[in-house]
């Protein structure tokens, strides 16, 4: 039997994977690719108590965590799209227009 | 002792192949061992009696997201992107603040206390089949939620056309 903490260890090397990602690439489809990583570590968690807290509660919050992923990537894909008609890169450090 | 073998596969594979993602140059690979990531967590899913969750996760990542994101990875410039560094100069502080995240988290799980176990066993499962089980929560107990999910998808249709549509001359 493998123990939920080997699950619970995965998970985050993952969501940690995820974060620096998102912090450090400079394509924002890989920025947003790095989110859709963290989301999946959030499930693997959430999948691996359902199974050995015998509760299926974490199963239908994984579930809503998928819905919400999938509008997740359709809005942000849109909006890189828009971006992307405007100032023709998919860099961040080009946008600066907000002083950011 | 089989189960821990096959345990440590996945996680090796699962953590070598996110790995992989953020760190290729070219964004389609990235795309490319996405896909095989996705399969390799959808097994994991299996190895954890979620047979319903494994066959979501095929068919909305592996078949819906990242359709998506390679429709959006085509529309930027490879060739511009395989000679422009893939990190940004602040790289190495998101590396520190990761595995900074990594170490604390990773001490805490030490303290983890479970709690008392529910009443959805495995046999229990196995006798109404998971599917049933997972439905009947879903449209009972988590109903409201499930609508407000919906609405969640209705206003990404709406708004992924708002935002990506052209916009009309005059």
């Amino acid at each position: 039997m493998v123990p939920l903490s080997w699950y619970m260890a995965l998970s985050i090397i993952v969501f940690s994977i995820g974060v620096f990602g998102f912090l450090s690439r400079r394509n924002i489809i890989l920025m947003f690719m790095s989110i859709e990583l963290m989301l999946n570590a959030v499930n693997i968690n959430l999948i691996a108590m359902s199974h050995y807290l015998q509760d299926m509660r974490g199963q239908i919050l994984a579930f809503f965590v998928i819905a919400v992923a999938a509008a997740e990537a359709a809005i942000g894909l849109a909006i890189v799209i828009a971006l992307f008609r405007n100032k023709a890169t998919a860099h961040v450090d080009d946008m600066k227009e907000m002083q950011g | 002792m089989i189960q821990q073998a096959f345990f440590g596969y996945f996680a090796f594979a699962i953590t070598v192949l996110s790995l992989l993602v953020i760190t290729r140059k070219n964004p389609i690979h990235s795309v490319a061992w996405m896909l095989l990531l996705f399969f390799h967590i959808a097994s994991l899913y299996l190895f954890l009696n979620a047979e319903f969750l494994a066959a979501v996760q095929v068919i909305v990542y592996a078949g819906a997201i990242l359709v998506l994101f390679l429709f959006a990875v085509l529309l930027v410039n490879i060739r511009e992107e395989m000679k422009i560094g893939r990190f940004i100069g602040a790289g190495a502080t998101g590396f520190a603040f990761a595995a900074a995240l990594l170490v604390v988290v990773l001490m805490s799980i030490r303290s983890f206390v479970a709690a008392p176990p529910g009443i959805y066993t495995v046999d229990l499962i196995k006798q109404e089949t998971h599917t049933v089980v997972l439905g009947k929560i879903l449209y009972t107990e988590f109903l409201y939620p499930f609508e407000v999910a919906s609405l969640i998808l209705l206003v990404a249709i709406i708004g992924a056309i708002v935002l990506a549509k052209r916009r009309l001359k005059g």
